[in-house]
């Protein structure tokens, strides 16, 4: 598998990073190389193994629908880039 | 002192000999001397560690502490403390003042510890070298023109150099353990599960676990008790009972069964490295081990493999990283994708996006099958040869790395050949195996590290393996010169 400029772009939009047109080519260069080393995996049948989500096949853990955190809005907003009356800033959304 | 373990600086401290406040001032001193040309560490709290210092005193005083009241240590910057800077070695957190203590930070912490500051590590722990860091390289105190190894260089670095008695670290490919071979420190990554993750910053979560980087297996077994066991903020914590790591330590290895795959001795392997490794298995031989060759046939295959599920895994958790409730943010964006893309391009060093994109394309649609449910069926049949390895033998030995430390800048621009340094760690975190670094003879007056892999949850076994061999010989005992 070898990535074309137009796939990193691709990919780079999925992922939310900017990707300069004059890095494309090395970038495409590369993840084409880590593919490569990924590949080795072709060489293995896998028919029929279950795949393993977690190392110890635990299942995930349920607990009780009861509050047990306090609100900390105000500390967890004092290292925000921009808020206002409690609420996070962002550019305008809808015109 | 700085030399010292923690048991004998705990009689110490215990007898009057020494304060916590003059330890700590001695490490503080130490690091002010050593760390310009070291860069161990990302910030210092040298008032907090004073502090904290004066009140092991009082509690030793008191006849309460426990064996880590008043030992100064580090924790790696993946760890968050409240209201201190935490920054993954990333632009991208240089501002990020965390809210709250991670729980291993506050287990040590309710434990007694002086922590001194924060450690410099691989930008979000991507990277074998610690040359991926947004705050530079660390060095290695063995010579200062090699690696550290990564991504807990720093924590390796600054233990090696006695800048601290104890660091913490993570390991998500081998992270602890390399750095703890290529800096000649000990190095424990426990079970998957063992320690909280709580307050960890993220990176693939279904391997990432916290250990201590420390000068001894016994030192391990005190910072292990401390931190290990169930939390109930960390969803994939382990229920299992927490043992006494040290109740073991001494016993004896005879009848120990040994065994050594035989792919971790292929032709990858260093020469000398091989001969030094050799050398602490006859030393196990002659404690009474067995020592027997094994097969881990499907091993060749982890590197491909995690290459797949940790960028996969990175791309999902480093999503949160987005400019808008914490961390880095673009100047002027001119909407929001523009404040995303920005943010985070700007935010994030070359390794880290580069998983990004990686993991991002293994998960996007067309590709799932071929690259991630690929390479979580090789996953299991990785974790199965340990499994029948472990019917078999007690634990597994083999080179912690396929040499020793390599050149600042020898593999920083090729991302493929510094991944293979991490081919005989990786296999653990896939299964989510405990395995332990210890220092064995230098090669050419560089450090080298057995690696023992157990089965899971046996962390004492571990420890008392190590200590065994730490116990016959004086391998661990070597300093760089110069420290």
């Amino acid at each position: 598998m070898s990535l074309e400029r137009s796939d990193v772009e691709n990919i780079a939009h999925l992922a939310r990073l900017a990707v300069n047109a004059n890095e494309l080519d090395s970038v495409a260069g590369d993840l084409t190389t880590i593919l490569r080393l990924v590949e080795q995996m072709n060489a293995v049948d896998t028919a029929g193994v279950v795949p393993m989500a977690h190392p110890l096949h635990m299942a995930q853990r349920l607990r009780p629908d009861e509050v047990s955190e306090n609100d900390q809005r105000e500390l967890f907003q004092s290292i925000a880039p921009a808020t206002e009356n409690g609420l996070y800033l962002v550019p305008k959304v809808i015109e | 002192m700085h030399s010292k373990n923690i048991t004998e600086l705990g009689a110490g401290l215990r007898a009057g000999d020494f304060s916590s406040v003059e330890l700590t001032r001695s490490f503080l001193d130490r690091i002010e001397q050593y760390d310009a040309e070291l860069n161990c560490f990302i910030t210092l709290a040298p008032e907090q560690a004073l502090a904290k210092a004066a009140v092991a005193d009082q509690l030793i005083r008191s006849g309460n502490a426990g064996p880590l009241a008043g030992i100064p240590i580090a924790h790696k910057d993946i760890f968050c403390t409240r209201g201190m800077k935490t920054s993954c070695g990333s632009k991208m957190l240089d501002n990020f003042i965390a809210p709250y203590d991670a729980t291993l930070v506050k287990r040590l912490d309710e434990a007694g510890v002086v922590m001194l500051g924060k450690t410099n590590m691989d930008e979000f722990a991507m990277g074998s070298s610690n040359e991926t860091s947004y705050y530079g390289a660390v060095r290695n105190p063995w010579d200062k023109n090699l690696v550290p190894g990564g991504s807990s260089g720093g924590s390796a670095a600054s233990v090696a150099a006695g800048l601290c008695v104890v660091a913490t670290g993570t390991d998500t490919g081998g992270s602890i353990r390399q750095p703890a071979a290529l800096c000649g420190v000990t190095g424990l990554k426990p079970t998957y599960g063992r320690i909280s993750r709580y307050g960890m910053i993220a990176f693939a979560s279904s391997l990432d676990q916290a250990g201590p980087i420390t000068r001894s297996a016994a030192d391990a077994a005190l910072v292990l008790q401390a931190v290990a066991g169930f939390d109930r903020h960390d969803s994939t914590s382990a229920e299992e009972p927490v043992p006494d790591y040290s109740e073991h330590l001494n016993d004896r290895l005879h009848g120990l069964k040994i065994g050594l795959p035989k792919e971790y001795f292929d032709e990858g392997l260093d020469g000398d490295v091989a001969r030094s490794i050799d050398l602490a298995i006859d030393e196990y031989r002659r404690q009474g081990a067995e020592v027997m060759e094994i097969s881990l046939p499907n091993s060749e295959l982890s590197v491909a493999t995690y290459y797949v599920v940790a960028p996969a895994e990175c791309s999902s958790n480093l999503s949160r990283f987005d400019g808008v409730r914490f961390g880095y943010r673009c100047q002027e964006p001119r909407d929001l994708e523009d404040l995303y893309k920005r943010s985070r391009s700007e935010g994030f060093g070359a390794e880290v996006k580069r998983r990004i994109l990686i993991g991002t394309y293994a998960l996007s649609a067309g590709y799932y099958d071929a690259y991630y449910l690929k390479a979580q069926q090789i996953r299991h049949l990785i974790s199965d040869d340990f499994k029948r390895a472990f019917e078999k033998v007690d634990v597994i030995m083999g080179p912690t790395s396929p040499t020793t430390a390599f050149a600042l800048g020898e593999k920083a621009d090729d991302p493929v050949t510094m991944y293979l340094s991490d081919i005989y760690t990786i296999a653990a975190n896939l299964a989510g195996l405990p395995g332990i670094s210890v220092p064995v003879k230098p090669a050419n007056g560089k450090p080298v590290g057995l690696q023992i892999i157990g089965n899971y949850f046996q962390e004492a076994k571990l420890l008392n393996v190590a200590h065994r061999l730490q116990q016959e010989s004086d391998w661990h005992l070597a300093a760089p010169a110069g420290y």
